[in-house]
């Protein structure tokens, strides 16, 4: 009991700001305020349910698929949706969507995960191959390509992966666990890369209506540390690296660390950059690029064959290389003024190293 | 002084793979009690094999990593200086690779 006793001393007393009768648990990075378990819980799933609602994002018989990878992110993404669809009555069809690169031994962990979160939520998992959608697992791609270029099909190939399995599920949205940090960080590298397109559109909680298959981000306000501090209780150490192994020297997030630091300086920091991007205002005279279709697959693409199909004709092909030189020559007169927008450089700050879409 | 660590969010890959860790901990010479100071550079002599960079910044953990001092933020408890004690379980919890 000495022992028991001496924790709680520990924590200094501090009692929960919300309910001043628990010790309180977590510092929000959000608000700083000191706050208890069971508060946080409670604030963290209601600011969620409101900005779900608030935003709109769902509407009632909807089907949705949560882009499942196996992470943190996507698996409390998973819990809280669940909760939330049963305790508001959103009247939600709500599906797991994961995607299998086919990389020999790297998705066994976390499709063990995701298979573990179909049976603890009741939600029903779908997992797409590589195989399947393209015909080519990443493990055949690497041997014909090597492993110098392979992240640019991982990118492309995933984020693509996403939008086809959904459309195999004829969902009719995709929700993904991106956060706050995450969409901080896109910001923050959309302006290092003079992406105007990009940032207007990074900071948007839902993107693509006009497209097949919309895709909203419920946590666009919910900070990393809460998402880990949520997960970690939860699921303990449940939880296991979703680093590509045919990335081990990717870019690891200059962006990601900077933002870090300026958390701990001023936690505001994240949301205000968020902020910051959402009030950029284009100029008229800034050309936006067309969003058209690709010829072959359907795919949205600002040229003639999307990103995956001019990888796929290279490997189909025998010549591996193509798609990966930037190809600026290709289609240019479309989007003179925003030099290349859709080029390999374009893949999401996330794309590789990670299992994140 | 008896710890429990644990490791996730990748960086038990940076201890050989091992996510929970039964250690045990002296205070340093000349002092009675044991800090989380103290125990970082503990855990960054005899636990970080490899990358070190992704664990520390400083002499704190990288921003980022998430610290629980017996399910408690350690922002709650003076981070650094944070005093343990005998029997206490600290969790390091990263998104080195996303989520
Ligand atoms: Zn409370
Ligand atoms: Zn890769
Ligand atoms: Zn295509």
């Amino acid at each position: 009991m000495e022992v028991a006793e001496s924790k709680s001393k520990k924590a200094g007393g501090r009692l929960c700001s919300t309910c001043n009768q628990r010790k309180a648990a977590l510092k929000r990075p959000k608000t700083l305020e000191q706050i208890c378990r069971e508060c946080f819980y409670e604030v963290f799933e209601e600011e969620i349910h409101q900005v779900i609602v608030g935003n709109q994002l769902f509407k009632a018989g909807e089907r949705i698929a949560i882009g499942a990878s196996g992470g943190k992110d996507s698996t409390v993404l998973a819990f809280v949706l669940s909760e939330l669809n049963r305790r508001h009555n959103y009247g939600l069809d709500l599906f797991l969507l994961s995607i299998d690169e086919g990389i020999s031994g790297y998705r066994d962990d976390s499709l063990q995960t995701v298979k573990r979160n179909e049976i603890q939520y009741g939600l029903p998992l779908k997992i797409v191959s590589y195989k399947d959608l393209y015909g080519w697992t990443m493990d055949e791609i690497v041997k014909v390509i090597g492993l110098k270029n392979n992240c640019t099909f991982c990118g492309v190939f995933r984020r693509q992966a996403l939008d086809r399995g959904a459309s195999l599920l004829k969902v009719d949205k995709i929700a993904t666990g991106h956060n706050a940090d995450d969409i901080a960080e896109t910001v923050l590298l959309n302006i290092l890369r003079g992406d105007i397109a990009r940032l207007s559109r990074c900071t948007l909680i839902t993107t693509g209506e006009d497209g097949p298959i919309p895709r909203c981000k419920p946590f666009k306000y919910t900070y990393e540390k809460e998402i880990m501090f949520t997960y970690a209780y939860f699921k303990r150490l449940d939880y296991f690296s979703t680093e590509c192994i045919y990335s081990p020297n990717a870019y690891r997030g200059f962006a990601r660390e900077f933002i870090k630091d300026l958390e701990r300086l001023r936690p505001r920091a994240i949301l205000d950059i968020i902020k910051s991007g959402e009030n950029f205002r284009i100029s008229t005279s800034t050309k936006m690029p067309e969003q058209g279709t690709c010829e072959r697959c359907g795919y949205i693409s600002s040229q003639k064959w999307c990103k995956a199909c001019v990888l796929l004709e290279g490997l189909n092909r025998g010549l591996p290389k193509m798609g990966i030189v930037r190809s600026r020559g290709q289609n240019n007169e479309r989007t003179k003024d925003m030099k290349q927008n859709k080029g390999t450089k374009n893949i999401e700050s996330k794309q590789c190293g990670t299992l994140d879409f | 002084m008896q710890l429990t660590l644990e490791f996730g969010g990748g960086l038990e890959l940076l201890c050989d793979s091992v996510k929970v860790h039964n250690v045990d901990v002296v205070p340093p010479k000349g002092s009675e009690k044991l800090i989380m100071k103290d125990l970082l550079s503990w855990v960054g002599t005899n636990l970080i094999k490899e990358r070190p960079e992704m664990f520390m910044k400083g002499d704190s953990v990288r921003p980022g990593v998430l610290v629980l001092v017996n399910d408690c933020d350690w922002e709650l408890s003076g981070q650094l200086d944070t005093t343990l004690e005998e029997k206490d379980v600290v969790v390091f919890i990263s998104t080195l690779h996303g989520g």
